[in-house]
């Protein structure tokens, strides 16, 4: 999991005259997201006046500055400070984490219906998403690929597009990560719940609406309760589930699961089965396979 | 104590100054999408800076006042009628209980919004009354309003009176091509040297694709500079690595039709992004129309902070003197 010098250069921009973009680079790795996390941890910390939000991304970060009491080229000035101050990696880094199961059907028929409509805007206009990931990540079938999808953690990286969509990063090496490209125009649609690919990053697209991602399968589940009607949106008070953070395994689910969920849903009674755990980023890095295995074994014991 | 929406116009929402602190869970901002008309709406009718009211687009409703009070229309240049009684618009006026506020045909700009004396009570949401109707939350039952619709009237008012007016000067006007400013940065490297240029030297024409989530514009054609993509980031020539998007930023999927991303945008993303509108100026945006036209004028940070100080300090004269 190493990236080039090139593609570790911080980049400090401004966005307009509130925003303040900040790149640790290009290219997404663990090592470069758990510095951003560590950043932005510190920046919040310090609560520095002007400072009015914080966004932490996959490989970057923004800061919403109010510039009439903090002018944005000292905000940077006080972010490079921050970087330097935060250095590499810290191997007592941890993240308050949840290990959350995601029933997910893959190759279900309400995203195929959609993503046929849509193939005009599509890199391969005769095949499906799931043929075109499988094609260009070099499985030799579909359902290896999709073997693939499921078989291992995602970690919540980054949140946002629409209230409580998270990105999710496949907790395996560079080698074994899937990459697919965004469609070449967004479609102007896509169905609520759809489990969608795009870059290194899986997401639950939370209410119906345009998109850009593959489409490879749908979640039966909520992610967004705009009325907290289900327990875990009204205990936590929130309107969304996933948090920065969080650990997702999806779990690969056939139809007669899915409905059963579904039918959860519908009366109320669905809530999530998770766990709380401390996740090390300097842990995993160093054991991938294992830290999944034993967060695995904490969710499903 | 209610406005009674008889005619709810093309899309009518209640907006606030906007939902501002959860761009890290996905809340884009919402609120008016031109701050300046609304903010000028509130302090015509004496009302607290923060009080909701109505924008509306290209069509205004036809509402009735169910007790007396003070409304302001500010924003679009529109004939607005008390009881088929042109009023001035930019100028708070008296209207009793039993009034009829209707609006004529559109004569420049696009969103007219619409102030009462105590602002429109909705419940708070995330901490603000706007409408963010992408995903149904906020404002009236999270949509646009209908006919029948009974809204409250709320106790903002600080001091409301008729007869408060703008300085003529002070109104601003609608050109046929609007001038924005744009601060160019985040992923502009991506585009070739020439895409860049012409960007801003186009003339960009407003699509039918013009909302409140984002403008998209036809006029040129934009190239990306080939590159080995980085990882994460997926292999079209427009994907970076997801990553938030500022309000204001412009995007250019497939190079065809570049995306302004207003108050109800996706807070993220991963198509690169060439640089973002100055925050001032999404105000004349907001009252640009499908088939306008727009241009990008190109500033540095200290130009985009010397356009944001002028706007927001003649808002603060135009509200001292209104006081």
């Amino acid at each position: 999991m190493t990236a080039t010098e090139a593609e570790t250069e911080t980049r400090y921009d401004h966005g307009g005259d509130e925003f303040v973009y900040v790149e640790l680079s290009a290219a997404m790795s663990l090592p470069v997201h758990f510095r951003s996390l560590a950043i932005t941890r510190r920046l919040a910390e310090e609560a520095i006046p002007g400072v009015e939000e914080i966004a932490p991304s996959n490989a970057s970060y923004m800061v919403r500055v109010d510039p009439d009491r903090l002018h944005p080229r000292d905000l940077v000035r006080e972010l490079k400070r921050i970087e330097g101050e935060v250095g590499e990696l810290s191997d007592d880094l941890t993240v308050a984490s949840r290990i959350i199961d995601v029933p997910i059907m893959l190759n279900d028929p309400w995203t195929h219906e959609v993503l046929m409509k849509f193939r005009d805007r599509h890199q391969d206009p005769n095949g499906t998403d799931l043929d075109y990931g499988a094609r260009i990540n070099g499985y030799s079938s579909t359902e290896d690929f999709i073997d693939a999808l499921a078989a291992s953690p995602y970690l919540v990286t980054m949140m946002g597009f629409v209230p409580g969509l998270p990105w999710c990063f496949q907790l395996v090496p560079r080698e074994r990560q899937v990459e697919v490209p965004k469609y070449v125009r967004p479609r102007t649609e896509t169905p609520e719940r759809a489990f969608g690919f795009g870059g290194a990053f899986a997401v639950i697209y939370p209410v119906k609406g345009a998109g850009g991602y593959q489409l490879f399968g749908s979640a039966p589940a909520p992610i967004f309760d705009g009325e907290q009607r289900l327990p875990d949106f009204a205990e936590n008070d929130s309107v969304v589930f996933f948090k920065h953070g969080d650990v997702i395994n999806y779990r690969r689910v056939d139809r007669e699961e899915y409905d059963d969920v579904r039918a959860q849903v519908d009366a109320g009674t669905w809530r999530y089965s998770y766990k709380e755990l401390e996740f090390s980023p300097s842990r995993f890095l160093a054991d991938p396979d294992g830290t999944n295995a034993a967060m695995k074994e904490v969710l499903y014991g | 104590m209610s406005i009674r929406v008889q005619d709810p116009g093309l899309e009518t929402t209640v907006q606030d100054t906007g939902r501002l602190g959860y761009y890290s869970i996905g809340f884009p901002p919402s609120g008016a999408l031109d701050s300046f008309a609304y903010h000028v709406g509130n302090a015509l009718v004496g009302n607290e800076p923060g009080a909701a009211g109505l924008e509306a687009v290209y069509l205004g409703p036809t509402l009735e006042f169910t007790v007396d009070t003070v409304i302001a229309v500010t924003g679009a240049d529109i004939p607005a009628f008390v009881d088929g009684q042109e009023i001035p618009l930019w100028e708070s006026v008296a209207v009793s209980a039993g009034s009829v506020l209707s609006f004529g045909q559109l004569r420049g700009g696009a969103r007219p919004y619409i102030a009462v004396a105590g602002g429109v009570d909705v419940p708070l949401y995330y901490g603000s009354r706007s409408t963010y109707t992408l995903v149904g939350i906020g404002g009236f039952e999270g949509r646009a309003l209908r006919a029948g619709d009974e809204l409250a009237i709320g106790s903002d008012a600080r001091d409301p009176r008729a007869g408060r007016r703008v300085d003529a000067s002070d109104v601003p006007v609608h050109p046929s091509t609007a001038e924005v400013h744009l601060l160019v940065g985040l992923h502009s490297y991506r585009l070739t040297e020439d895409s860049l240029a012409r960007f801003t030297d186009t003339e960009w024409k407003v699509t039918p694709d013009a909302n409140r989530v984002g403008y998209r514009f036809r006029g040129a054609e934009l190239e990306f500079v080939p590159r080995e993509q980085p990882f994460g980031a997926g292999s079209d020539p427009a994907n970076v690595t997801d990553c938030g998007y500022p309000v204001g930023s412009v995007q250019v999927p497939g190079g065809v039709e570049p995306i302004v991303l207003l108050q109800d945008a996706v807070t993220g993303g991963g198509y690169a992004t060439l640089g973002t509108v100055v925050s001032v100026d999404r105000d004349r945006l907001a009252q640009t129309k499908t088939g306008d036209r727009t241009r990008f004028v190109p500033v540095d940070l200290d130009g985009a902070l010397e356009v944001r100080k002028d706007r927001l300090g003649a808002l603060d004269r135009i509200r001292s003197a209104l006081a």
